[in-house]
């Protein structure tokens, strides 16, 4: 194996919020190409550290590197532009708007024709749009969600959502996909299902993806290295071998010696 | 336009596919919903296709007489490679693509299959799996590339792939043209063009063979008889391995020219119907009540202006619908009234459903209620039954238009002879009648009669006007202690077309009189009582509950009318019935996992209730051991009552024949 190439690095990052401390002096990188994970009990300050990766937070110290730019940080549509999508821990898509919509919306970044241009569906924009929907149409056969393609996606069942969820990050070709608990709530068959995207999506597009779960089993099946994080603190980080047996872990998800 | 009379002389698929390419080149031929979008082919593009995709399984070493498995949805592709192996001779064998790795593996094996067309990586993994068990399969060709890029590709092919390799051999190398389309005009009547299995409810699956002469002839007979033309359209989303599909779909529209459209998944079918708007459909019945259901709720969820006028007009269609589809004398008052409701309601109505455009539907498989029926036909729906089966290539009898009885399911079609044996069993013969069991003569020799009729192993009978009833399964069909017929099932469907009612369990088996045990609909039954303000804390309490029993008493009083009104089943009414306290269920082995009750098994769990129906007890206690969804067992106990029926005078025999 070739030595594999830094895709995002984090150094040093620490974030509070007034007094609390979310994150303390984590570092860790992601490399192209592999899925990472990020565990940790509640609290841990996981869902924090992806706002930092995608420059939602802002750190206090520490830096972040990207595609090899260091920057102290970044704003989310910056992230969003240089090819970082993300999914929500509580799916967060327009509830009123059908699938395709939502879908559609992903591609907003890589839409060039003007408001006025697009309110007359014409020429350029028209032919703009038509290109726009057929990636959608691949994402939407990609996820299999044909038939829901007009419901209005408020009324889909929670499983189904976080699948266009991940249809819209998907919208934006990332290079880097972020994904805050993609199984919460689902139940086995879903989870399934998710697996298979997410392993689809990792092999066949190449997309490199960081993962917060809870799914030990998912967890431990899916990623090529983890990172354990408690109280903002990173207490393991390498393969779920190595990891799943490292006494801090245990102890930090069983609680002893406390 | 032409009604197949041009292609008479025609007696092969492939030999039809290309007089259309000649006849009408750019009628569409096929539709296929892909990527959101309608792409279509126009029987030259179809013809063209399917001789280069022919020309590639020549050169896999598909040969004539060899066998081919199809497994997938109804996607052009596997239509397409059935059409391409009957141009080489070769004979396709649809396999349902639900079927559990064990059963697919039977069919293969059984079949000899040394190729397999399948639609994606779900069936080549099933296919890999089993393959041990299928030693002669070879090749395998896939539809849909998703997750096969990394397989072994030395024995795997893509159909498109293919069809490209067909495409280049056919435009460089004449001699391999003009020998493609020799292969095609060697096809003759009688050549097997299609084996379908039959899903057996009893043992292993059959394969019935069919001819290529004989499928055609029969299409022909069908396509006259509903003067169906190449304008017509269907959306294929029937199971590519049930002769519905291969007759209603395929071979009518061989035969007529018309396009089939292809869904773009099984989830999205009935949206799908909605942008085609055939004009040609057919349904199971269980299709039609849960479009009703779903119209039902939506109406009473409307506010009360629209309820109001749904209300009103779906009573002008009760009342004057039917006749007015069956083209009877109707005043000038109701013709107008059945107009505008026409405009309000009955066309957003069939619009919103996929139905504007249906000139002829059937629905046939089982029973259906005869409300549920002629609402879809009050809405001028042109809904009729039909009876067939696989062995029969489909049609044994159908309803001609203007001649519609609920109860019946039509004359014999043309060209079909039927009999109908001493014990009340049917026997028929068809021109697209099987030639026999693949590999198994003997089963062959117990379906057709020395005459060459074919059982259908279905008990009925023929009413004054030739229209024939089916009752049940002949082996079902028992007597009474009296000698009177007994048909349990033909009870049971009655009581079922009540909404309150979910299962009969009919019993009289050599007995007196008939009683039944009934399971009410919780929602239905759930929805009354919240109306009624009736209190129950559980469905063992609401189906005691004697307002239940009340009304199931009048629900048992209408079918016995019913019952009393036809001479051979007027001796079978049902005297004494009871509610049960739990619902049927299959994973206690009361049902079977396709949802038929299994009557000896209920009979001996629920003995002590059986007694007391025949004993004139007025209660008995039952206690029942219960499996949950989760696998632990538990016991319920209840005390069930009894009731008695009303039973309704016979008709004068006079009057009744």
């Amino acid at each position: 194996m070739n030595a594999p190439e830094t895709l995002l690095a984090v150094d040093g990052v620490s974030l509070s919020f007034g007094g609390v401390k979310a994150i303390t002096d984590v570092s860790f990188d992601i490399r192209k190409g592999e899925i990472r994970a990020i565990i940790g009990p509640n609290g841990a300050g996981k869902t924090s550290m992806l706002n930092v990766v995608n420059g939602f937070y802002h750190p206090q110290h520490g830096r972040i590197t990207y595609k090899g730019k260091t920057r102290p940080r970044m704003r989310p549509y910056q992230a969003a532009s240089q090819g970082i999508a993300r999914t929500f821990q509580n799916v967060a898509l327009f509830r009123g708007m059908s699938t395709l919509d939502n879908i559609m919306v992903g591609r907003t970044l890589k839409m060039h024709r003007g408001l006025l241009w697009q309110m007359l569906r014409y020429g350029p924009a028209m032919r703009e749009e038509i290109e726009h929907r057929r990636v959608v149409e691949d994402i939407i056969d990609f996820l299999q969600i044909e038939a829901i393609r007009k419901t209005p996606v408020g009324k889909l069942p929670y499983g189904l959502q976080k699948r266009v969820e991940l249809g819209r990050a998907l919208a934006m070709e990332p290079e880097l996909l972020l994904l805050d608990e993609p199984m919460a709530g689902m139940n086995i068959e879903e989870k399934e299902d998710m697996c298979r995207y997410i392993l689809d999506l990792n092999k066949h597009f190449g997309t490199t993806i960081a993962l917060i779960e809870h799914d030990m089993g998912v967890v431990m099946d899916l990623s090529d290295r983890v990172v354990v994080l408690e109280y903002g603190h990173k207490i393991a980080d390498g393969t779920p071998e190595v990891v799943k047996a490292d006494p801090k872990v245990i102890e930090a998800y069983l609680g002893v010696g406390h | 336009m032409a009604q197949g009379s041009v292609t008479r002389e025609l007696d092969t698929f492939a030999k039809l596919l290309c007089e259309h390419a000649r006849l009408r080149p750019n009628r569409p031929a096929m539709r296929h919903k892909d990527l959101g979008i309608w792409r279509t082919w126009d029987w030259s593009e179809l013809a063209q296709t399917i001789r280069a995709y022919a020309a590639g399984l020549q050169q896999l070493g598909l040969e004539r007489g060899a066998t081919i498995a199809v497994i997938g949805a109804n996607r052009p592709a596997m239509y397409w490679t059935i059409l391409a192996a009957q141009w080489l001779g070769a004979i396709p064998v649809p396999v349902y693509a639900d079927a559990v790795a064990d059963e697919m593996a039977y069919v293969l094996d059984h079949a000899d299959v040394a190729f397999a067309a399948v639609q994606d990586q779900e069936q080549v993994d099933k296919l890999i799996s089993v393959q041990d068990r299928v030693p002669k399969l070879r090749t395998v060709l896939y539809d849909e590339p998703r997750g096969l890029r990394d397989y072994d590709h030395s024995r795997l092919h893509a159909i498109h792939d293919i069809i490209e390799q067909g495409r280049v051999r056919l435009a460089a190398d004449g001699s391999a043209a003009a020998a493609i389309d020799t292969e095609r005009d060697r096809g003759q009547a009688s050549d097997i063009s299609i084996i379908l299995y039959t899903s057996g409810t009893t043992g292993r699956s059959k394969g019935v063979l069919l001819t290529a002469g004989g499928s055609i002839a029969a299409a022909r007979d069908t396509v006259t008889f509903d003067k169906l033309t190449d304008r017509d359209e269907v959306l294929a989303y029937l199971p590519l391995a049930w002769v519905g599909d291969h007759y209603l779909n395929y071979a009518q529209s061989m035969v007529a020219g018309f396009c089939v459209a292809c869904p773009e998944s099984r989830e999205t079918a009935e949206a799908d119907t909605q942008e085609i708007g055939p004009s040609f459909y057919f349904a199971p019945p269980r299709v039609f009540e849960t479009l009703l259901t779903r119209i039902t709720i939506r109406m009473e969820d409307a506010g009360a202006l629209k309820r109001g006028m749904f209300n009103y007009f779906i009573g002008v269609a009760r009342r004057w619908g039917e006749k007015i589809l069956d083209g009877e004398k109707v005043p000038l008052g109701a013709r107008l009234g059945y107009s505008i409701g026409n405009l309000l309601v009955y066309a957003p109505l069939k619009n919103v459903l996929g139905f504007s455009r249906i000139r002829v539907a059937y629905t046939a498989g089982e029973a259906i209620g005869p409300d549920l029926f002629s609402f879809y036909r009050s809405l001028g729906l042109n809904l009729k039954q039909l009876y067939g089966q696989t062995e029969a290539f489909l049609y044994v009898t159908a309803q001609p238009d203007g001649q519609i009885r609920a109860g019946t399911v039509g004359p014999a079609t043309p060209n079909v002879e039927i009999r109908i044996a001493d014990d009340g069993e049917v026997l028929y013969r068809s021109p697209g009648q099987f030639v026999g069991y693949y590999k198994d003569a003997e089963r062959t020799a117990e379906t057709v009669t020395p005459e060459g009729y074919v059982k259908t192993g279905d008990a009925g009978f023929f009413d004054p006007d030739g229209h024939l009833t089916i009752i049940d399964r002949a082996k079902d069909v028992g007597k009474l202690s009296s000698g009177a017929l007994f048909a349990p099932k033909y009870i049971e469907n009655k009581l079922k077309f009540f909404p309150n009612i979910k299962e009969a369990v009919a019993f009289g088996q050599d007995r007196d009189f008939v009683t039944v045990m009934l399971n009410i609909d919780l929602t239905a039954v759930g929805n009354w009582a919240e109306r009624k303000n009736i209190a129950y804390g559980s469905y063992q309490e609401l189906a005691q509950r004697p307002e239940v029993y009340e009304m199931f008493t009048g629900h048992v009083a209408e079918v016995n009318r019913a019952l009393a009104a036809e001479p051979r089943m007027a001796a079978a009414q049902i005297k004494r019935f009871l509610i049960l306290h739990k619902e049927l269920d299959a994973d206690d082995g009361e049902m079977t996992r396709t949802q038929k009750v299994r009557r000896g098994f209920i009979a001996e769990r629920y003995k002590p209730l059986v007694d007391a129906l025949y004993n004139g007890s007025e209660a008995s206690d039952i206690s029942t051991e219960v499996t949950f969804e989760d696998g632990r067992k538990g016991i319920i106990s209840a005390r069930v009552r009894i009731a008695e029926a009303e039973v309704a005078q016979v008709a004068k025999l006079g009057v009744a024949a």
